[in-house]
């Protein structure tokens, strides 16, 4: 975030150059994808990935959308009763976190047996005491820290299996959170075609009941949204469900504004206090007609689309338009 | 493979024969923090490198501490113990590893029983530290030698106020068995047992747990050394490679993947964690020694994949082509 952006063509610039596209071959399948955290990976366009937590032009839009959508719909957030000190942990986390990628918008600074906590970019200067909900001004610590990230954040504690027992999502892509609360991992991960045949979730499972503190695992996930719809929960479905319908019946050019490319950056982390695994999940979104504009990612982009199975074209809701996504981007090229 | 260096602040004896040493970050930055019940693996002068519980509850923590038992080195010690308590003074370095949590409080427990034999204390000190903080209803039975208990006062302290029936200590074995029978049979539903101390004690615990009709996933125990990948022995490796082929030596710590790398192979990989599948090798000889998630149990019994990250020998040679 290098300030306010000017102009459109500014901010889209800038949501590029940060992107994290996410294609590593022309074809896509399910995998554990996982790889340690922090390291930058170069793009066509830019370059993503140095920090756990990553503030853009974005920060105050999507903290004010998340602020309303919790107004509207206080069941995307939630802690369960044994999750307080997780949840102390996750704010603690995120906000050295912040301090450390964004040292000149964000500080956090012991003080006395309490510490300090201050937001350039939202007036925010907080003195609280770990553990002491009462002085924090919202209503729990991940309440809080949810006003100060983008991510979206669920907290998994861990038993015999790891459990979905706190987090705040309002940027959910065709799940509800609300529903998944007190769910296991893989009960949650139930829907999801092919990966249990291929073992991905046990894996993933296995992998995340072994994670340590201090070190940070990312993966990627992608979809298609049409429009630049942050929250596309289950809750939300008659809005959002008849576009997907209605996309592909609009002119090229339209459909090139409209249909988003939607990636998400997952950050994994054992948190080290409460020994919870904390998941935060990044949403960036680029429309078709700026992939398009840069050349390996708009080949690629259409090479995953067109051969991407049906089942799993089905199960990330783009089976009606993928076709049309890759030829749009197919015919999209320099001429 | 050191990710910590910290500076040695204080030494005290806590009670005869028990050395608890605090330990600071070399160059004053904070230390990172860790979930109650973690060890800390410590490169002493010695040579060796022994796990140690911290004893501190682990919130952005100012210092380690960790409290040693002295084991002469003829009395079944390992040389680590003598080396504390021979040769260690303030100001002296050691390195470490990030803190290693494999004995944590369990978040949903109604009340945690938590049961130490001697210096098995430790970890039960963190664990009644973090239940201060967090207002844990707690049960502590505590066996040491007459004179010996560590940390008694700062137990004591600790669980006297904190809801639940407190601290008991006992110093004879029949007491403690007695004691424990009682113990184990009066706890209210979603109770979880926490064991530290000799061998021979958790496993008369867990027993006498499992007979009074515990279900096994409300028993803790921690041994050291169980949870993390032990540095494995020393092997040779035999790499194909583009027609050509080269034997190189994998040594104890250091895994097939870094050794191939260091000698500039190419190897794509990923979590490096024997998770993601991304660097399998095939194997054309020797028996591979499989530590990974990612192979099932059939292609591991198979033996002619190995993922490079986790896995090593089971025995002298392994034959690999890229």
């Amino acid at each position: 975030m290098s300030g306010v952006p000017r102009t459109q063509a500014d901010r889209l610039d800038e949501l590029t150059a940060r992107f994290p596209f996410p294609f590593t071959d022309d074809t896509y399948r399910y995998s554990t994808n996982v790889q340690p955290a922090g390291v930058p990976v170069p793009t066509a366009q830019g370059q993503w990935g140095e920090a756990v937590v990553d503030v853009d032009v974005e920060y105050r839009t999507e903290l004010a959308e998340r602020a309303a959508i919790l107004r509207r719909d206080p069941s995307r957030q939630a802690v369960s009763p044994h999750m307080r000190p997780a949840a102390w942990d996750a704010m603690l986390t995120l906000m050295r976190e912040l301090s450390a990628a964004y040292p000149e918008w964000f500080t956090l600074d012991r003080l006395g047996e309490g510490y300090r906590w201050r937001n350039a970019v939202l007036g925010d200067d907080v003195d609280f005491r770990y553990g002491d909900d009462a002085s924090l001004p919202a209503s729990d610590p991940l309440a809080y820290i949810g006003s100060q990230v983008q991510e979206d954040i669920v907290l998994l504690d861990q038993r015999e299996q790891l459990y979905a027992d706190a987090g705040v999502v309002t940027f959910a892509a065709d799940w509800s959170f609300g529903f998944d609360l007190g769910m296991s991992f893989l009960e949650i991960h139930g829907p999801v075609p092919r990966i249990h045949s291929e073992r991905i979730i046990t894996r993933a499972h296995d992998f995340l009941m072994r994670l340590q503190p201090h070190q940070p695992y990312r993966r990627t996930n992608w979809t298609l949204t049409v429009g630049r719809r942050l929250d596309v929960s289950t809750e939300t479905y008659p809005g959002w469900g008849p576009e997907r319908a209605m996309v592909s019946a609009v002119d090229d050019e339209l459909f090139g504004a409209l249909v988003h490319l939607r990636v998400e950056v997952q950050h994994l982390i054992r948190l080290p206090d409460s020994g919870a695994v904390m998941f935060l999940i990044r949403t960036h979104m680029l429309p078709l007609e700026q992939i398009a504009t840069v050349e390996p990612w708009r080949e690629r982009t259409a090479s995953v689309l067109a051969e991407l199975p049906d089942d799993m074209a089905d199960y990330k809701g783009l089976i009606t338009y993928r076709e049309r996504a890759a030829e749009w981007l197919g015919t999209a090229g320099p001429t | 493979m050191t990710a910590l260096e910290l500076v040695i602040t204080d030494i005290a004896e806590e009670v005869p024969g028990i050395r608890s040493v605090t330990l600071e970050a070399a160059d004053g930055a904070p230390l990172p923090g860790y979930v109650p019940g973690s060890h800390v693996v410590l490169e002493l002068g010695c040579g060796r490198r022994n796990a140690y519980s911290l004893t501190g509850d682990g919130v952005d923590p100012a210092a380690y501490r960790i409290s040693v038992l002295h084991v002469p080195a003829g009395a079944g010690g390992n040389g680590g113990s003598e080396w504390i308590h021979r040769e260690l003074t303030p100001g002296t370095k050691v390195g470490a590893l990030l803190p290693r949590s494999a004995f944590p409080p369990v978040a949903r427990a109604r009340r945690h029983l938590l049961i130490a034999g001697g210096i098995g204390v430790t970890p039960i000190l963190s664990h009644l530290r973090a239940a201060r903080r967090w207002g844990r209803e707690v049960q502590v039975l505590y066996t040491f030698r007459p004179g010996r208990g560590a940390h008694l006062d700062d137990i004591e302290d600790l669980a006297g106020g904190l809801p639940g029936p407190g601290l008991e200590t006992c110093t004879e074995r029949e007491a403690f068995t007695r004691r424990l029978d009682t113990v184990l049979a009066e706890q209210p539903i979603g109770t979880h047992l926490y064991v530290c101390g000799p061998g021979p004690m958790m496993d008369a615990t867990l027993a006498a747990a499992a007979a009074a009709g515990w279900p096994d996933s409300r028993l803790h125990s921690e041994r050291f050394g169980a949870d993390a990948l032990a540095p494995g022995e020393p092997f040779t490796v035999t790499v194909t490679h583009a027609g050509n082929r080269r034997e190189l030596t994998v040594p104890s710590g250091v895994s097939l993947l870094e050794t191939l790398e260091r000698t500039g192979l190419d190897v794509p990989n990923m979590c490096r964690q024997g998770v993601c599948g991304e660097c399998r090798l095939t194997v054309g000889g020797g028996t591979p020694l499989h530590r990974d998630l990612y192979l099932s149990d059939d292609e591991k019994a198979a033996g002619d994949a190995v993922m490079a990250c986790v896995s090593r020998a089971d025995g002298p040679t392994l034959e690999v082509s890229l």
